[in-house]
């Protein structure tokens, strides 16, 4: 046993039904009684274990009412405590008292699923918007997906602050730049922010909603596209929880390329992020040149995989490329003059003392706080948090990868671009390890049927942080329920903590800094 | 006569030659950077764009909000006819001083910061208040580094001011070293560009200068725009009158027009070198590091106006 499980083993006692239709190795699953769903978390919360994720499934095709899950996560171990919710009494008790990032996960279920988390202090709706009906809950299998919402008349409220001097900045959701909508509501005293609220669901496409009506062969196509940047990591995240359930044996070499798919993805995305940070401190030079650098990397990818972001190349089973021995030779040839460009960039960043004075102490997400939220990816490894799925729980090839994961205490914009930086020169490694040693062989295998009703669960570090992927087939092996978890969900509310008593034109400075995914977030 | 004929080329050349200028100053920023510039005369294109468009406004817009853009064009073609550029037979000059000058700059400001609030929305009034901040620190440091300037040529008059520096020739002075410095800092905040704001940016929570501004379109978007051309322009002109007036025609010699006009657009193609060089090589400073910016510029003219009155 381990120490979660032995936990909630003395927490609960005779009341934890451990669940062993599970075939994913590193996870395990239990039930517990609807009531004591908060004394699971009581008792998680006392090992030190960070919520992963909540979420609730719909069991109806089985004959039962809905179900809610919650992942929690301590070192390399994950639990899923699921418990039965009824459908002619949809409340579950919530454990947001317990865990502050259920706070939105729980009001995300209550608009989307119609439960109702019990004891929740804040049901405004999540994802779903106010001109909605209220008994449209989208992720029910009685809601049909393919009819047009009937519009009605609502109205949502914000947080408000009063007080002599105090005012009001709406920003959004439509934005000066080409990024994605979300809307930021500050309440700010002359320039001191005293309150940021973010409202976000503007992208919400209905992709979970989605996945049930597809087949699982055409489910890492739409994976891919969750969040665009993060194509890779959201596919591979995909596949590899299909491959769970179907015990499918993918190809050695499968699992290399992914791994060199990743480390591309990742570096190109910190290479651009790293420069629009320097950009937002009106330091231009930096977003210029790293964006030239990260557009060699992409122009590579689209010659060798036919792909700018090497979308769809990901599928359940293994990839659908392969790099030949020239192909090799000019990932190494492009990697030697990127690293050399790129040391001379960071050393223009180190010395900069105008740029220095804008990036650090900015934006301070402190330790304590990150662990609170349970932060993942780059956030959480700028404030002090050691989360690496690919070193904690590696999965193939990262388990014959030495790797270092780069932590950093500041929880500062600074300490985000270090994050950044130190990352790239360790892909930059890893991808060399990977192509010296990739094994031969073929890149795909046969992937089975899943049976009825098993789950499958995956984490893939993502160049954001941990992506998870909760897939459950139905009474005839059909895909029931897909749960995306792409990191954003858990460090949009970081964001929100760090702009405390910074001033409103840092703002812009410290959001690009955690560059969450707006639509990762919606799905 | 000869001065009427000065006073005209001389606002025909700021409001023609000042979208160039600034033309002049991306290009040169887009090649810091390495980037393929849009040319020089991108800055036409962008105006001809502007004018050809309608106007959006808003429901709520007073008669303030539509009388703005004119305002400050008019300030700037105003001011420009005051500024000896070309040659100190300025009939204008006579009339105004620099204390009007900088008067002229602070209506213009007055107005657009009106006109961020007129609105009503959060962006304008949040520009608003962040351009009187700038203001409120600027403008005394400005009239200090002018005061120093004219005490040395005890006049205020800008021509005045002009004919001394050039008849005196080339002399280090503390004075107007100190005074100088103060002027290059405060151009750099009166015109919004790095390290005070940002002119190039899209990020509204950000600006200062372009926040009070975000409502306006069209032709009166245009107008703004090339006020803002016209001031950097002019305040290249100023501290070439104030500090360095090498090659202006004095009023006994009209024939000395097409030097100055050549003298001119040489230091407009040093200055904006300068300017980019500053610009690409720093970093916006944080808002609230601008009182020491402008702090520190006070204190520039201030030494100034001491080692006058101590060692001159």
């Amino acid at each position: 046993m381990s120490l979660l499980t032995d936990a909630i083993t003395e927490a609960l006692g005779g009341d934890v039904r451990f669940d062993s239709t599970q075939s994913f190795s590193p996870v395990v699953s239990c039930v517990v009684p609807r009531q004591r769903f908060t004394d699971a978390a009581k008792a998680m919360k006392k090992s030190h274990a960070l919520l992963a994720a909540e979420w609730a499934v719909d069991e109806t095709p089985f004959g039962r009412g809905f179900a809610v899950f919650a992942c929690y996560r301590w070192w390399s171990e994950y639990l899923i405590i699921k418990i039965e919710v009824p459908a002619d009494d949809p409340v579950f008790p919530s454990i947001t008292k317990k865990y502050v990032p259920a706070y939105r996960f729980e009001r995300q279920i209550h608009s989307l699923m119609g439960l109702v988390p019990v004891g929740h202090p804040d049901l405004r709706p999540w994802i779903k918007f106010e001109d909605w009906p209220e008994d449209a809950w989208p992720l029910r299998k009685s809601f049909d997906g393919q009819t047009s919402m009937k519009r009605v008349k609502g109205e949502y409220t914000w947080a408000r602050a009063e007080g002599e001097g105090v005012y009001e900045i709406p920003v959004g959701p439509v934005h000066a730049g080409i990024i994605e909508p979300g809307h930021f509501r500050f309440q700010a005293v002359g320039e001191m922010v005293i309150n940021l609220e973010e409202r976000l669901g503007y992208v919400h496409k209905g992709i979970e909603k989605r996945f049930e009506s597809l087949s699982w062969k055409e489910g890492p196509a739409l994976a891919g596209r969750v969040s665009g940047d993060t194509t890779v990591a959201h596919s591979t995240a995909y596949s590899m929880a299909v491959e769970a359930i179907t015990n499918c044996a993918v190809p050695e070499r499968a699992y290399w390329l992914r791994a060199l798919f990743l480390e591309r993805e990742r570096i190109a995305n910190h290479l651009g992020d790293i420069g629009a940070i320097c950009n937002d401190a009106a330091f231009a030079f930096m977003l210029y040149q790293l964006m030239r650098l990260k557009e060699i990397m992409m122009r590579t990818n689209h010659k060798l995989f036919g792909h700018r972001f090497i979308m769809d190349r990901v599928i359940p089973g293994g990839v659908t490329v392969d790099i030949s021995a020239d192909g090799k030779k000019e990932i190494l040839a492009e990697l030697d003059c990127i690293s050399a460009e790129f040391e001379r960039l960071v050393v223009i960043y180190d010395e900069h003392s105008s740029l220095d004075d804008r990036v650090k102490e900015t934006g301070i997400l402190i330790p304590e706080k990150a662990r609170e939220l349970c932060t993942v990816g780059i956030v959480a490894r700028a404030s002090g948090l050691n989360l690496d799925c690919r070193a904690m729980n590696p999965y193939p090839p990262y388990d014959r990868i030495e790797m270092n994961v780069p932590v950093f205490i500041e929880g500062d914009v600074d300490a985000r671009v270090r994050v950044r930086t130190e990352e790239i020169r360790e892909s930059v490694r890893i991808i060399r390890f990977i192509l010296e040693n990739i094994p031969e062989g073929a890149v795909s295998g046969p992937v089975g049927q899943p049976a009825p009703e098993t789950t499958g669960f995956a984490a893939v570090e993502g160049w954001r942080g941990e992506i998870i992927y909760w897939v459950q087939s139905g009474p005839k092996g059909e895909i029931n329920r897909c749960m995306v978890r792409d990191p954003s969900s858990l460090n949009w509310i970081g964001l929100e903590q760090s702009i405390y008593g910074n001033i409103v034109p840092d703002f812009p400075l410290c959001n690009k800094s955690f560059n969450q995914s707006y639509s990762g977030h919606d799905v | 006569m000869n001065g009427i004929i000065v006073e005209t080329l001389q606002i025909a050349i700021l409001i023609g030659i000042a979208p160039a200028f600034t033309g002049w100053v991306r290009m040169l920023k887009c090649w810091m950077q390495g980037r393929t510039s849009a040319g020089m005369f991108q800055p036409y294109r962008d105006l001809a764009k502007l004018f050809s468009k309608d106007i959006v406004l808003a429901h709520n817009a007073s008669w303030i909000f539509r009388f703005t853009p004119y305002l400050c064009f008019g300030t700037v073609v105003l001011a420009g006819g005051i500024v000896p550029m070309l040659s100190t037979d300025l009939p204008l000059a006579l009339t105004a001083d620099v204390i009007v000058l900088v008067g002229l700059f602070a209506i213009a400001r007055f107005f657009t910061a009106l006109s961020g609030m007129d609105i009503g929305t959060a962006f304008g009034g949040m520009g608003s208040s962040r351009e009187m901040m700038v203001a409120s620190l600027a403008e005394p440091a400005m009239l200090m580094a002018i005061f120093t300037v004219s005490l040395l040529c005890k006049s205020t008059s800008l021509s005045r001011i002009a004919e001394v520096i050039y008849t005196a020739g080339f002399v280090a002075k503390p004075s107007l070293a100190f005074a100088f410095i103060a002027f290059i800092l405060i151009a750099l905040a009166e015109n919004g560009r790095i390290p005070v704001d940002n002119p190039a940016t899209h990020l509204e929570l950000t600006m200062i200068h372009e926040a009070m501004i975000l409502e306006y379109s069209g032709r009166h978007l245009a107008l703004i725009e090339w006020a803002g051309m016209m001031k950097l322009f002019l305040f290249i002109a100023l501290s070439s009158t104030l500090f360095y007036p090498f090659g202006i025609a004095g009023t006994d010699n009209p024939a000395g027009v097409p030097v100055a006009a050549v003298a001119l657009i040489l230091k407009l193609f040093i200055s904006g070198v300068v300017l980019v060089v500053i610009e690409t090589g720093l970093a916006k400073m944080r808002l609230f590091r601008l009182t020491e910016f402008l702090g520190a510029a006070f204190l520039m003219a201030t030494l100034g106006m001491l080692s006058f009155f101590i060692l001159e």
